[in-house]
């Protein structure tokens, strides 16, 4: 895996911890997890794949983009 | 074996009583509780009954007649090591009748004793020498030339110590430590009156016998029978240093007994509140490698990692060091350094390492190698519990009716705390296993597990959900607990989310592999009403990418049967090493500062801010993992690693690889050239745990002391090591000894508040936290609420990881370790404890060994997804049909070769216990092995030309 898929699959499996929670809480616990672990540099690489990845990710991560910004 | 410390025998084991019975012995009155022994009650009347049989680790047995007293009122002469005080009881213990009975008594023995006292080793250190004196034995009336034992043959199999029958007394001391104490059941007495004799197993000698070396045998014969090989080479001891054990979490306290500046021996230590005066092979015997000839004491630095290394002065690695690491910052940015603390290391130097990358580097690229074990138990019991740590002391298990114990193997990796677990099995609490792998606890002697559920690796949270919804659905509930101590909107969330048929042992057997039934027994036996139920887990847990949701599962089981806050239940982490609590209470994780505060709240920042004088990166820094994926990117560069050695230690052996090789400065400051030093710049020689101050905090959350007992062979302590760099970097931190340390971490940290040097020097050890509310620490917590207030049930979907099995990969690869073994093997394998652990080897399953034509010690390729590796075969049933297994002791089997690059959901612990494999037969060590072998000896090459410049 690089990083970029790294990161996506960081991501979706963190949205699938939170799912069974239901997406009104899970959306903005996926982003508040996302902004307290990892690094900004991280956080900025994964927001730039986002678009070129939306395929890839999670539904929840997917709602969960405009919070982690 | 007499310890030199002031440790005194009182020749039976305390008696816990309420009640109060008032004595007098030899005139002197004395108050003891109810059941305790004249013995005991003469000892703390200050009167010293001569004792052969008795001493106060284990019940007395009465053999040895030595201890006779006269009671007035009474008949005859009991021994005062059996006879229980009584309310008004006049004791004698020095009467005319009693020494003649006692001298004759001694001379027995004596006729059949070897009368080289002058060249023994335990000169000195002998009961029976003492005995001879105490009851003025003068003459040996039958002489010395009868029959006797004389001509017997020592046993020097064990590397750490030799049996001599003929000095043995067959007191049978050592018979019951191996039984009370460690709990092995490896000794025996054979044979009758005259003949008998103490015998290992069926008669084999020590080292081929179940025997595990823990010594408790060797400082429980009081003579010169079992006797530690270091005595009879050094000499005895002059002079002793408390001090805690350098290996596990268990934290065993221990005397290090010195002569000069050398160690002689190692003992464990009664006031111990960790041990109580027990010891495994580790503690007590291995520890030769701070001595081991391959121990680097100069600081070595060179330009590229394919150079030999050059020596340096102190001076000239510092300045290099700092230079390079200010020239990375220049150039590629602040955040392309970063560093690693040490869960070997004390807390204070764990505390400076993270201060120095924090406020001296700049950033919060600070990580520690807790990330690969048990990180997940720091956020799953945050989360549901409010505090990042186990909830009990080691004791509590004295009162717990039903022990689960999941994914962790505590005779191996724990084996102090294991001996004490067993005591409380043998004494009738059951025992529940989840585990893959038939560990030793599911059956041994007189211990037998009421349930083994050995699911597939990775199912730990369908199985404990599983278990949920046999509590949830078969009104197993903790109805009170659950209404006045947790939070009434998980609760019934999580009931209602345990409850929906998917999660039934019955759904859920297949993915899981463990009987619905078997699993529903085991649910109910956890959850009886009335009962103490305590869980112990370790890595097994924690290492998948469901960790910290199998913990959260595990706090869940807890709250909902009402199993914390009291002795006796509990969920209770088993810690790998020795610091591992410590090294993540003092803010080595790149999100938070000590005591689990996170880095982005401003008022916890500003304190810190304050008190070291600069602004902190309210943003949290990169993680073990993401530094080397960082580093594989070209954007992390410079890393400084205190006591860990990634490159073995951490999965994915390839990757980590070539993130050091991507960085440009590499600083490992160790105590030998490890794997990650291959591909290091700077080499800084660190310290032992004899060599050093501080302190370590064990599983149980105990800090306890670390003294140093000798001088740094290296030079410096490792503290005054990050102290040096710290200063070159233009960050001084003075301080003049570890306690200034302490002392500022308790100013910061709010459950360190009351900590203080000093008062663990008066109280021993402290649990944390310890403050003004609890000024003598915590030993179980969430006693009257949780730390977080309400607890907090957290549902737990269990998610299938993404390592499958498949045609290619059919097998499920898990690792773990063993007894003699610890973590990289840096250590014990530069002691004689490779004796017992020459190798890994893959433990495989009969069914499947065949099926590819695996005899038993074959080599064998084992390969995954990542990449592949050769190690010899051990035939067993101890693992499932399709499950294989190793430990990652040896470098040259490099097990992380094949483990993958997949972490857990929230906090990135590799997930080393699941790896899809294959494995066929091999002709020996892959090309990688051999190429792998070929690098570590060039990489280790050390230049020791003319223009090397020698170090101070
Ligand atoms: S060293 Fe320990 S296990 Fe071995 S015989 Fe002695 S007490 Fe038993
Ligand atoms: S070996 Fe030592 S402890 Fe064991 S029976 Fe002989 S004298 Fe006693
Ligand atoms: S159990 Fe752990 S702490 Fe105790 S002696 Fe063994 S290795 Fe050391
Ligand atoms: S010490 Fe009491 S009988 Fe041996």
């Amino acid at each position: 895996m690089n990083t970029d898929e790294k990161l996506v699959m960081m991501a979706n499996q963190i949205a699938q911890f939170f799912a069974a929670q239901g997406e009104a809480r899970a959306v903005p616990a996926i982003a508040d997890h996302i902004r307290k672990f990892w690094d900004p540099q991280m956080r900025s690489e994964f927001l730039a794949l986002v678009p070129g990845a939306e395929a890839k990710l999670h539904p929840l991560v997917r709602k969960a983009v405009a919070l982690i910004r | 074996m007499t310890p030199l410390s002031d440790e005194f025998d009182y020749g039976t084991p305390a008696v816990a009583a309420e009640q109060t019975v008032s004595l007098s012995v030899d005139g002197i009155a004395v108050e003891v509780p109810a059941g305790t022994s004249i013995m005991r009650a003469a000892s703390l009347a200050g009167v010293a009954v001569p004792k052969l049989c008795a001493t106060d680790s284990l019940n007395a047995f009465g053999s040895c007649r030595l201890c006779l007293v006269e009671i007035d009122g009474r008949p005859g002469t009991p021994a005062s090591c059996t006879t229980p005080v009584a309310a008004g009881m006049k004791v004698r213990t020095q009467t005319e009748r009693l020494k003649t009975l006692r001298r004759g008594v001694m001379e027995l023995y004596i006729s059949d004793h070897p009368l080289d006292c002058l060249t023994c080793a335990a000169n000195g250190d002998c009961e029976l020498q003492d005995m001879a004196g105490a009851v003025g034995l003068r003459e040996v009336r039958y002489g010395y030339g009868g029959d006797n034992h004389l001509a017997d043959v020592k046993d020097q199999s064990n590397p750490y110590f030799s049996y001599d029958p003929s000095k043995c007394i067959v007191c049978s001391r050592c018979v019951r430590a191996c039984e009370e104490v460690q709990g092995t059941f490896a000794l025996t007495i054979m044979g009758r009156g005259f003949e008998s004799r103490v015998a290992a197993s069926a008669n084999v000698p020590f080292l081929e016998s179940e025997c595990v070396s823990c010594g408790a045998c060797v400082q429980a014969c009081p003579t010169a029978t079992l006797i530690e090989k270091s005595v009879a080479e050094i000499g005895t001891p002059n002079r002793s240093v408390q001090t805690t054990c350098g290996y596990c979490g268990v934290g065993c306290t221990f005397n290090a007994e010195m002569r000069g500046d050398e160690v002689v021996r190692m003992t464990p230590s009664k006031s111990g509140k960790a041990n109580s005066g027990h010891s495994c092979i580790k503690g007590r015997f291995a520890w030769g490698y701070a001595q081991h000839k391959d121990r680097i004491l100069k600081p070595m630095i060179r330009a590229s990692i394919a150079d030999p290394w050059r020596e340096v002065s102190w001076d000239e690695a510092i300045a290099h060091t700092a230079l390079e690491f200010k020239r990375i910052a220049a150039q590629y940015g602040r955040g392309a350094v970063g560093g690693i603390t040490s869960s070997r290391c004390t807390n204070e130097e764990t505390f400076l390492v993270q201060k120095m990358v924090r406020a001296g580097f700049g950033n919060n690229n600070v990580d520690t190698c807790a990330r690969v074990c048990h990180s997940p138990t720091g956020y799953g019991l945050k989360t549901t519990f409010g505090t990042s740590a186990g909830t009990q002391d080691f004791v509590s298990v004295e009162k717990a009716d039903v022990i689960v114990v999941i994914g962790a193997n505590p005779t191996d990796g724990h084996p102090v705390f294991a001996s004490r677990m067993k005591r409380r099995l043998r004494q009738g609490a059951k025992l529940i296993v989840i585990d893959p792998r038939r560990i030793d606890l599911v059956h041994m002697p007189r211990v037998e597990a009421s349930y083994h559920l050995a699911l597939r690796p990775g199912t730990n949270v369908a199985v404990l959900t599983a278990m949920a919804h046999v509590i949830v659905t078969e009104g197993l509930i903790h109805q009170d607990f659950v209404q006045t101590r947790c939070d009434a909107d998980s609760f019934a969330e999580w009931a209602a989310f345990a409850a929906r048929p998917e999660h039934s042992p019955e759904a859920t057997e297949e993915a899981t592999g463990v009987p619905a039934a078997a699993l529903r027994g085991a649910a109910r036996l956890y959850a009886t009403k009335g009962k103490n139920g305590a869980i112990y887990y370790g890595l097994g847990v924690t290492e998948h990418s469901q960790g910290t949701t199998a913990v959260m599962a595990i706090a869940n089981l807890a709250m909902a049967t009402g199993n914390i806050g009291r002795d006796g239940v509990g969920v209770n982490p088993l810690r790998g090493q020795n610091n591992v609590q410590g090294s993540c209470d003092m803010g080595s994780f790149p999100h938070e500062l000590s005591g689990y505060r996170h880095i982005s709240d401003a008022a916890t920042r500003a304190l810190f801010e304050a008190a070291w004088g600069v602004n902190l990166d309210s943003e949290p820094g990169l993680r073990i993992p993401n530094m080397l994926d960082a580093a594989v990117d070209g954007r992390f560069k410079g890393l400084y690693i205190q006591g860990e050695d990634i490159a073995q230690s951490d999965p994915d052996t390839q990757h980590v690889l070539a993130g050091l090789k991507a960085m440009e400065c590499v600083v490992v400051h160790d105590l030998f050239l490890n794997e990650t030093a291959d591909y290091a710049h700077v080499f800084l020689p660190g310290s032992t745990f004899l060599e050093k101050d501080g302190t370590f905090t064990n599983a149980e959350r105990r800090i306890q002391r670390v003294r140093k007992a000798m001088a740094p062979k290296n030079g410096y302590q490792d503290w005054e090591i990050t102290m040096k760099l710290s200063e070159a970097l233009g960050y001084p931190m003075p301080y003049s000894h570890p306690s200034e340390i302490m002392d500022e971490i308790a100013r910061l940290t709010p459950t360190f508040a009351g900590v203080s040097f000093d008062k663990l020097d008066a109280l021993g050890s402290i649990q944390w936290p310890c403050n003004d509310a609890a000024p003598e620490g915590t030993p179980v917590m969430h006693r009257a609420s949780f730390a977080r207030g309400k607890g907090l049930f957290v549902l737990t979907e269990y998610v299938p990881t993404e390592e499958k099995t498949g045609p290619r990969f059919p097998l499920l690869l898990t690792t773990g370790r063993i007894l003699s073994q610890y973590n990289v093997g840096a250590q014990t394998r530069r002691t004689a404890n490779s004796q017992w652990h020459t190798e890994d080897r893959l433990e495989i399953h009969p069914h499947d060994a065949e099926q590819r034509g695996i005899v038993d010690g074959s080599w064998v390729k084992l390969a995954s997804r990542s990449g592949e590796t050769s190690l010899r075969a051990l035939i067993t049933d101890r693992v499932a049909p399709g499950v294989v297994y190793t430990t990652f002791h040896h470098p040259n089997t490099q097990a992380n070769v094949v483990t993958s690059d997949y972490s857990d959901w929230a906090t990135n612990c590799p997930e080393y216990k699941v790896t899809a494999v294959q494995v066929a037969l091999s002709n020996g060590p892959t090309d990688w092995q051999r190429e792998y072998g070929r690098h570590s000896e060039q990489a280790r090459h050390i230049a020791h030309d003319a223009e090397a410049v020698p170090a101070e």
